[in-house]
């Protein structure tokens, strides 16, 4: 495995009164595709430039490969960044752009045309070679920035969201062709992004940032399934939320109060609750259940037991077809066990994804107006957060 | 076909400035070929006199010491306006910097060189300050010589070389930088491969609205100039056209100084094309 794992130690960051980065730890393991997500100001891209050499921290140390970086000038590091409106330098062809670190090593002229050839190929930009930045389109000169990163040979790649300026279309075949640039070097990625999707989709590990702390550190699967507050819940993906308190706790099932709403039953992991000593009827919680998990139909199904499913009538209050999916906001009322209490009165909004895997959908048409049922799983539902109140 | 009126929208200005620009120029240029009278003014007669006059070494030596005051004015304006311009495109400021360097034209030109006077004369402001710091004893001549024209010129043309330095650098993006050091530069590396090279046209710029003034200064030199080595191609003219009444003469050293400054935008022009020239080149 090439590449340099990267150990970052209780860094800590305050420009005046502002605090950037507060006691953040994160190891990186060698060539992974690591992504710091966050939304903006969440001192994401700080710690990027703290690892690339542009900002002190005011606290913390930086280790790559067990040495630590922070006395070195970004210029004596062995990291290499891809800046978000790329800095490609305006004076230069590309070619002498992606030369301009091998010119600095005084290479031979040979090695350094064998190596910027290399990587134009690699970045599928031959012919390209004696464009000005200013002539090549947005995908490009994010390709002449990639070249222009790798060529150092650097045992870190620091991408500062690279792909912030592309349309959404290009956006996605650049990102896999980052993937696929990173399988063939296998260097270490450190990736920023304030976009789920693009972390979700390439990174080996996450780290979700939120106002200067790592909320969490888990691989794409961990982050998305098993959020681990509300925030990354709401943050990555959509999610619904509900709050109630606990009134009974059997085995692995945990049922919960949800005021307005009625019983939610929600299974735990085996072995969750071990380590929750105090964890009883009573405590305040919270669930979520992704969009996608909750069924919706005009009729219920016959066969929903209510301790393994929850269900509830309600009215679609908003129908978004969106070709592969239709998105439906419904509006849920009290009484989890029967229509006795009326559907359409209540003012719980709860969002519910169909996937449309063939073209002709089981059951009649849902539209707005409707009465409908969802239902889901009580595996599905996941209790992201215990309040200690 | 569109009839381009273009061209008629140019005719007030073409006309202002052929009459007030061109044909004063064509008159310099047409006396410097004729003999001086008796009095002032030419004789109509074809003459080479006022060329030969020239290569007399005491004009020579005033030619060289022009370019010389004036190449030394212009490097050390560069070298002060550089820094002075990237410290106002970074600052918070702007508009204040702006306003400070725009301060000094709403005095008289004459009246602050006569400032000068008394900043450095020998009971002026500098030389008084220093004896009461017990730095020197006796004043220092500051004033009348080369030295004290390199000075005032430099203040004189600060601004206009401050102003397009400005311009250019507060465009220039410093995540270039940021760029360079990544790639492996040191600092001062990544501002002599990067930024100078992205800043040229206002270096450019910068340098001929010093270097052109300067070299057909007048009031300067005659105010705080003095002695051989002060004396400067612009005393020339005026001397020749006041004192000597020698109108071909001072039309000739016109011209010359009209040459020179023109071969300066030449080169300019010519720097320019020779490097797009060189990218094509490099297509092929």
């Amino acid at each position: 495995m090439k590449g340099s794992e990267v150990r970052i130690e209780g860094i800590d960051k305050r420009f005046g009164d502002f605090h950037a980065l507060k006691d953040v730890s994160v190891v990186v393991r060698k060539g992974e595709f690591f992504s710091l997500l966050g939304p903006s100001g969440c001192g994401k891209t700080t710690l990027l430039r703290i690892i690339a050499g542009f900002e002190t921290p005011s606290a913390g140390l930086v280790y790559v490969d067990g040495a630590n970086i922070l006395p070195l000038p970004p210029n004596r590091r062995h990291v290499n960044t891809i800046f978000q409106n790329y800095a490609l330098f305006p004076h230069l062809t590309v070619f002498e752009n992606v030369a301009f670190p091998l010119r600095l090593k005084k290479l031979s002229r040979q090695e350094i045309n064998r190596k910027v050839e290399d990587y134009l190929t690699l970045t599928k930009l031959t012919g390209q070679e004696y464009k000005k930045p200013a002539q090549l389109s947005g995908g490009q000169k994010q390709r002449v920035a990639i070249a222009r990163a790798l060529v150092n040979e650097p045992d870190v790649l620091l991408l500062d969201e690279p792909l912030s300026a592309l349309d959404a279309k290009l956006r996605q075949h650049m990102l896999i062709e980052l993937d696929t640039i990173h399988d063939k070097i296998g260097i270490t990625f450190i990736y920023v992004t304030h976009d789920q999707q693009e972390a979700l989709s390439v990174s080996d590990h996450i780290a979700v940032m939120n106002e200067g702390r790592v909320v969490q550190v888990g691989n794409p699967t961990e982050i998305y399934e098993s959020p681990e507050d509300i925030f990354v819940a709401n943050f990555i993906g959509e999610a619904n939320l509900f709050h109630g308190t606990v009134s009974s706790v059997e085995g692995e099932m945990v049922s919960v109060d949800v005021k307005d709403l009625g019983i939610l039953n929600v299974t735990m992991e085996p072995g969750d609750l071990e380590g929750m000593r105090d964890f009883k009827p009573g405590k305040k919680v919270s669930i979520t259940v992704r969009p996608e998990k909750i069924n919706i139909a005009i009729e219920k199904p016959p066969d929903l037991q209510p301790d393994v499913f929850s269900f509830f009538p309600c009215v679609v209050e908003e129908v978004i077809y969106n070709g592969f999916q239709s998105k439906f906001f419904v509006k849920v009322s009290g009484g989890a066990q029967g229509p006795e209490t009326g559907p359409g009165n209540g003012n719980f909004t709860v969002k519910a994804f169909k996937q449309h895997v063939s073209y002709y959908s089981a059951g009649p048409e849902i539209k707005w107006k409707d009465r409908a049922w969802i239902w889901w799983k009580a595996d599905d539902a996941y209790l992201v957060e215990v309040h200690d109140a | 076909m569109k009839k381009n009126y273009g061209v008629i929208y140019t005719l007030p200005t073409g006309l202002w400035v052929s009459l007030f620009f061109l044909v004063p120029v064509i008159i310099v240029f047409l006396y410097s070929f004729l003999e001086r009278g008796e009095l002032g003014g030419v004789v109509w007669s074809f003459s080479l006199k006022a060329y030969q006059d020239m290569l007399s070494p005491t004009f020579l030596h005033i030619l060289v010491i022009t370019l010389l005051i004036s190449l030394a004015a212009t490097a050390l304006t560069l070298l002060i306006a550089l820094p002075c311009g990237y410290y106002m495109a970074r600052s918070k400021k702007k508009s204040l910097y702006l306003f400070l360097i725009i301060i000094p034209f709403l005095t008289n030109f004459l009246i602050r060189i006569y400032a000068w006077q008394a900043i450095l004369g020998n009971s002026g402001f500098l030389n008084n300050f220093l004896i009461r710091l017990g730095l020197i004893e006796d004043h220092i001549q500051f004033l009348y010589n080369e030295w004290a024209v390199i000075i005032v010129l430099v203040y004189s043309y600060l601004p206009y070389a401050i102003l397009p330095l400005y311009s250019t650098i507060e465009k220039f993006d410093f995540s270039l930088l940021e760029a360079a050091r990544d790639l492996g530069t040191s600092h001062p590396g990544s501002i002599m491969r990067v930024m100078i090279p992205n800043i040229r046209a206002g270096i450019v710029s910068a340098v001929l609205f010093t270097f052109i003034p300067t070299f057909g200064a007048y009031a300067v030199p005659k105010l705080v100039g003095g002695g051989k080595n002060s004396f400067m191609l612009g005393n020339i003219i005026a001397d020749e056209i006041l004192v000597n009444r020698n109108w071909p003469f001072a039309s000739a050293t016109s011209i010359l100084i009209t040459l020179v400054t023109t071969a300066a935008l030449g080169l300019y022009m010519f720097a320019n094309k020779s490097a797009a020239r060189a990218a094509q080149r490099k297509k092929i």
